[in-house]
């Protein structure tokens, strides 16, 4: 009798936990990356630099291309920040408020990095959908072209591109997202192959659903999880391309400035004495940096399915 | 073996040439030629210099002319900004400043990544797995061009101790910074890779089996664990390697080396086409041989990969 009781009594458990609300593959990851300190410390800074990069303006005392020019050219020692001229980072070496120049460089380099990656992501992502999908000769042909295109010195491309149509934010977007899609697509073409095998794709065929369909509606979804990861650490990578092209004075154009541009700018200055005009700029960048690297890591370890 | 080598030299080349290709339409795709500038030319002056350059040519004519002199002779063409010296001229005398610092740059990131790698994972969980893993996250938000105006602060400014900038003939004070500058971020890089791969092979059968057999520990490593771990390790090298010795750009306008980016940067902004064109074709065509040699390698030394 016992045995058999000990049993019921177990099933009668699984029947209660069968009615507990059962945590969506979502939710789980939510749970796993609050859990991550560092990620979360992370994605608090994250908010707080785009809260100072979108709303820092109304702060600032200065307009950002004002040029006060008893601070100006040689000068430019006497622009030290502090709070009681207004000038809470200083001025740049043309007298002019570095602290709304960090505002809007900061801004201008996290556009550039949510923009080009979300450029290399919807691309990257049909690209590598539509690839593994159909598989056999289209796929052999779509991959062959990314082999080659990676091969391409994309730096010097990219500097190609913006000397031969001229040096624009525009342009700069569009080029880092024409190169960064690659590896995505390498990325989502990997998980279409297992996905594709599945039954529900299997079902939507039976039923008679057109492939662009199942692609967009049935595979794509599917892809998010590994999608939203990986874009996590593309905009770091974007932020550090950006900077690099506006460090050699190639991408953002005067009076517009990003954190690349402002870090040229200071690193210039710097024998100077100017040590400020270097550091508030490095700063924001490694801090930003940081935090993408972290948040994209914590994610990471949320939502892989291996490290369970 | 050799039709492995042959069928990724049978892609190499077509890659190659369509990279000539792309880059010549992108500047046939230009608004102005090379020689528009604010005061006019008279048309029979414009007609003789565009005749010199072969621009009067109809532009498949000057794209094959160019692709053949490419690949016959390696002759890039003359510069359009500087009237006496062609681009081979700038590539000779670029590159191998880029090439000196940019080797010294490999061996110090392969000796102190893969040494930082093998100790953090043999001693892991120690302070020194710590440091290493520290180092290699710090060295991922610290770019080259982010290094170099650091470096120079302290070294230079603060310290005294270093010049900071120029190459006087290659002189050992002027290649440390642009060494160190350069070589930080692939340093932790490989030392990230090298940690994680020994750790796997560290946790493997035949580790233990060497271990149980009372093997001394350096024995251990350097017969046994070293090879397997290392194949990561290369994969990334590939890549890495051309991107050092390419220079990066950024070290060469900074510390004004004279390297090959410094030109290329200049010619960027004097819109000087050939010169550009000449060494993105250059670091590309170096790109491909490398990403081949290493994929090559690859197959040779592990034996489970078979193509």
């Amino acid at each position: 009798m016992f045995p058999e009781r000990a049993v019921a009594d177990g099933l009668v458990d699984a029947a209660h936990l069968a009615e507990v609300q059962g945590r969506s593959l979502w939710k789980d990851a939510r749970i796993r990356f609050f859990r991550n300190k560092a990620a979360v410390v992370a994605l608090f800074c994250l908010i707080a630099i785009c809260i100072f990069a979108f709303f820092g303006g109304y702060l600032a005392q200065y307009e950002r291309d004002a040029i006060d020019f008893t601070l100006s050219g040689p000068n430019a020692y006497k622009g030290v920040p502090s709070f009681a001229t207004g000038h809470y980072f200083g001025t740049d070496a043309d007298g002019r408020d570095l602290f709304a120049r960090t505002v809007q460089g900061t801004r201008i380099s996290l556009l550039v990095g949510i923009v080009g990656a979300l450029i290399a992501v919807v691309v990257g992502t049909l690209y590598g959908a539509v690839s593994g999908y159909f598989g056999g000769r289209t796929d052999g042909l779509m991959m062959r072209t990314v082999d080659i295109l990676m091969s391409v010195p994309y730096m010097f491309v990219l500097i190609l591109m913006l000397v031969i149509f001229g040096k624009s934010i525009l342009m700069l977007f569009v080029g880092i997202g024409l190169i960064s899609w690659l590896d995505m697509a390498r990325i989502a073409r990997g998980q279409t192959l297992t996905i594709k095998n599945k039954e529900f794709v299997e079902a939507a065929i039976a039923i008679g659903v057109r492939p662009m369909r199942i692609i967009l509606r049935h595979i794509v979804p599917n892809l998010a999880g590994i999608v939203v990861v990986y874009s996590t650490l593309l905009i770091p990578g974007m932020i550090i391309t950006e900077s690099f092209i506006s460090f050699l004075g190639l991408g953002v154009q005067e009076p517009n400035t990003s954190l690349g541009a402002l870090i040229s700018r200071g690193a210039s200055q710097m024998q100077y004495g100017v040590i400020w005009q270097l550091a508030f700029p490095l700063f924001f960048f490694i801090i930003t940096l940081f935090a993408f690297f972290f948040v994209g890591d914590g994610l990471r370890d949320a939502l892989d399915p291996k490290d369970r | 073996m050799y039709s492995f080598v042959f069928r990724r030299l049978a892609v190499a080349v077509p890659t190659i040439l369509i990279l000539i290709v792309l880059s010549f339409m992108l500047m046939f795709a230009a608004p102005g030629g090379p020689f528009n500038s604010d005061r006019p030319l008279s048309p029979t002056v414009m007609a003789n210099i565009e005749a010199r350059y072969g621009l009067d040519q109809p532009y498949w004519k000057q794209m094959w002319n160019y692709t053949v002199n490419v690949v016959t002779r390696f002759d890039f063409g003359p510069s359009f900004q500087y009237r006496d010296r062609t681009v081979n001229d700038v590539i000779s005398q670029g590159f191998p400043v880029t090439l000196t610092y940019g080797s010294w740059s490999f061996v110090v990131a392969v000796v102190f990544g893969l040494a930082l790698g093998i100790m953090a994972a043999i001693r892991h969980n120690s302070w020194l797995d710590y440091l290493a893993v520290g180092i290699s996250i710090g060295a991922q938000v610290l770019p080259n061009f982010v290094m170099a105006p650091i470096l120079v602060l302290v070294f230079t400014l603060w310290l005294g101790w270093l010049p900071g900038g120029g190459w006087n003939g290659g002189q050992w004070e002027y290649v440390i910074l642009p060494v160190v500058a350069l070589s930080t971020s692939y340093m932790a890089s490989i030392a990230r890779i090298m940690r994680s791969s020994m750790l796997e092979v560290m946790n493997a059968g035949f580790i233990r089996t060497a271990r149980a057999k009372g093997l001394p520990i350096h024995r251990i490593i350097l017969r046994h664990a070293l090879k397997p771990a290392l194949l990561p390790v290369l994969s990334y090298l590939g890549p890495a390697f051309v991107s050092m010795i390419t220079g990066s750009v950024i070290i060469d306008v900074y510390f004004s080396t004279g390297g090959i980016g410094q030109f290329f940067v200049n010619s960027a902004f004097s819109r000087d086409y050939s010169v550009i064109m000449g060494i993105t074709i250059l670091v590309g065509v170096l790109t491909i041989l490398f990403n081949l040699v290493v994929d090559v390698l690859y197959a040779w030394i592990d034996p489970k990969i078979r193509y």
